[in-house]
């Protein structure tokens, strides 16, 4: 089989970049190992509405819930709220990723891509050193995809940029290891977004509940692979659960790990492109991906159909890419990066402490960097090594 | 090597991410280890649900 474009994995990031790149009358073909697209789920679900719109009609068929904004927790209970339209690229809708995600590939398929699913790829094809395409294994058969550019959406299990000598291994400091229960309970504000900070609840995370409608949430918490240990994710969240929320009925159960890394070193090389969680572009405060990864695969999209069409599919030809996504989505990843380094490191007092100098703000109009500009201002010796940050 | 209790693994696939050496492979439900495996627990030590451990081999 021959194409322009093989993108592995359909998760948002691949099958905008996908899309992109077909509605720009490339061949592509869109590989994903799962036999159902979308399920399980691995994700808290939260985007921001202004940054979804900006970049696909949002369908009620795969919202499951608005909020009017979020509630931020210090581990004493005290707490903020905050405007959905400022509270950051993780509230606004709660989305159904099962169908969501199904609804990003059939867009990607309308608009011409051929999409394959369990379809898993083994490794980069190679002809005289240069990238040619994907070897992969489908319903157990093995099959070569020859194409002018692989572009690795493989999330954070990616193999495609350790295949192209980018090495992408999380080690404990860069990832956040999560659990989560969809579950049912009276006390679900079903207005909120909620976010619980502590290091007893989540060392190095937080607790987080997004709700989904008629008191259903996604309740769930990450915590910092530096700090966790076997296990702990899920003992956590029990506990959580059982304290807070001790009638509450479990629905659905999910795990996964969250790249928080920040920006790697390259995320191109001779014919390969990286996207999403596989380019560790998630966000590396809030963990959220979705948007970071539909933007840059929108980016590597726009970019290989200018190097396939140019002739030039190597490091320089797919060179925008990496400018591209550094220039946008990039600096507030590099900036969030900074700011987790910091805050992992904040004991409860101290969280204690920022919450209550805030008490008397008014934050409900801020968004993050001015929140954290407030904060600053009121915690100068505290916060003294971030104040670059909201310059 | 490392064991997979596989009525515990919630084929997340964060396992697969830290590997310093690419010896796993998630496939739908079921995680794959291979011999390049190193032994170093970095995925023992993550996994969220505890599912793996690492044991001395028998003999």
């Amino acid at each position: 089989m021959r194409c322009d474009v093989v993108v592995v994995g359909a998760g948002p990031g691949g099958s905008m970049a996908a899309k992109t790149a077909a509605e720009r009358g490339m061949n592509v073909v869109l590989l994903e190992k799962r036999q159902e697209i979308g399920d399980p789920v691995r994700c808290a679900e939260g985007v921001s509405k202004a940054r979804l719109s900006s970049m696909i009609k949002p369908d009620p068929r795969w919202i499951a819930a608005e909020v009017k904004g979020a509630r931020l927790y210090a581990p004493d209970g005290s707490n903020v709220v905050m405007s959905e339209d400022k509270s950051g690229d993780e509230v606004g809708y709660v989305l159904e990723r099962k169908i969501f995600d199904r609804a990003l590939a059939m867009d990607a398929a309308r608009a011409g891509a051929r999409v394959m699913v369990k379809t898993r790829a083994l490794d980069l094809l190679r002809a005289n050193g240069s990238v040619k395409g994907i070897r992969a294994m489908r319903y157990g058969e093995i099959i070569d995809i020859e194409a002018d550019v692989v572009i690795g959406a493989d999330g954070v299990e990616s193999k495609v940029g350790r295949w192209a000598g980018i090495d992408t291994a999380l080690k404990p400091g860069d990832i956040e290891v999560c659990a989560q229960f969809l579950l049912y309970d009276k006390g679900i504000d079903d207005e909120y977004c909620e976010f619980f900070l502590g290091n007893e609840l989540a060392p190095g995370g937080y607790v987080w509940s997004f709700p989904k409608g008629e008191h259903l949430a996604n309740v769930g918490l990450g915590v910092i692979g530096s700090r966790s240990e076997p296990g702990a994710p899920v003992k956590l969240l029990r506990r959580f659960v059982e304290r807070r929320m001790p009638e509450a009925r479990i629905v659905e159960m999910v795990v996964g790990g969250v790249p928080v890394s920040g920006p790697i070193e390259r995320t191109i090389a001779d014919g390969v492109m990286l996207v999403g969680d596989a380019a560790r572009q998630s966000d590396p405060i809030t963990g959220g991906g979705i948007l970071n990864a539909m933007q840059a695969g929108m980016i590597a999209g726009e970019v290989v159909a200018d190097a396939v069409s140019s002739g030039d599919t190597g490091v320089e030809g797919l060179m925008a890419y990496e400018k591209r996504w550094r220039e946008s989505i990039g600096k507030q990843i590099a900036r969030h990066l900074d700011l987790k380094e910091f805050f992992i490191r904040l004991s409860d007092d101290d969280l204690n402490k920022l919450m209550h100098s805030i008490q008397s703000e008014d934050v409900s109009k801020m968004d993050l960097r001015g929140m954290l500009r407030v904060l600053i201002r009121l915690n100068p010796k505290m916060l003294w090594e971030l104040r670059h940050l909201v310059m | 090597m490392i064991t997979v209790n596989r009525y515990v693994c919630g084929y997340c696939g964060a396992c697969v991410g830290v590997c310093p050496v690419c010896a796993l492979e998630l496939v739908e439900t079921w995680l794959e280890v291979s011999d390049e495996c190193i032994e170093c627990g970095r995925c023992v030590r993550l996994c969220p649900t505890g599912a793996l451990s690492l044991e001395e081999a028998q003999g």
